[in-house]
């Protein structure tokens, strides 16, 4: 009785991931300025702590990472985005 | 030599609205006095806090872009620090971008205004 107990083996392993290659959505879509009056928009680069996401996860170039920054920090400043925070999301 | 600058202040929200009128029109005062030509004007109202400034939930949020020399920052913000009425402020020059950025903004909403 050598049935195969419902394991399905593969020749070559399934890719899991199929990578989709990353690009910067500033330099596609020819955004110049971030604007630090939109906090809506700049909650894409934040986690859920309110936190700034790495440039390896949001696939933005080093030069606009720098403004997203910039502009996280002015919005936190006057208090349209907040510091610490928990389920922003 | 003029730059382009722009400034947010938060007001406290135990103003009424004319004292709220009244402050901001201070600092417009204070902008043309020192020789600053003001170029846009935002009132965005009483919003929410993000997080408690002195205590407060709410503030009443207002938008100043103007040319100025670079000396009129100084004085504006010592002002703004001798001010009690003022939970915060942000000033910093726009860049050519940001300029761009700022003339489009204007021109979209004096046309929103317009319509209306």
């Amino acid at each position: 009785m050598a049935v195969n107990n419902g394991d399905i083996r593969y020749l070559t392993p399934p890719s899991v991931d199929i990578k989709k290659k990353k690009y910067c959505r500033f330099k596609k879509s020819g955004i110049k300025y971030i604007d630090y009056k939109d906090p809506e928009f700049l909650k894409k680069f934040l986690n859920e702590q309110g936190k700034i996401l790495p440039r390896r996860l949001t696939g933005t170039s080093l030069k606009f990472q720098r403004k997203v920054a910039q502009a996280v920090k002015r919005a936190r400043h006057i208090a349209l985005l907040p510091y610490v925070t928990d389920m922003m999301k | 030599m003029l730059n382009h600058y722009e400034t947010v202040f938060i007001l406290t929200p135990v103003l009424s609205d004319v004292q709220m009128k009244e402050a901001v029109e201070k600092y417009k005062a204070i902008l043309t006095e020192n020789g600053a030509i003001i170029t846009n004007e935002e009132n965005w109202g009483l919003r929410k806090l993000q997080y408690p400034i002195q205590k407060k939930t709410s503030g009443f949020y207002s938008l100043l872009q103007f040319d100025a020399e670079p000396t009129v920052i100084a004085t504006l913000e010592t002002q703004f620090r001798r001010d009690e009425r003022v939970l915060r402020f942000l000033s910093f020059r726009l860049d050519k971008y940001a300029f761009e950025y700022a003339e489009k903004r204007k021109n979209v909403k004096s046309k929103e205004v317009k319509e209306n």
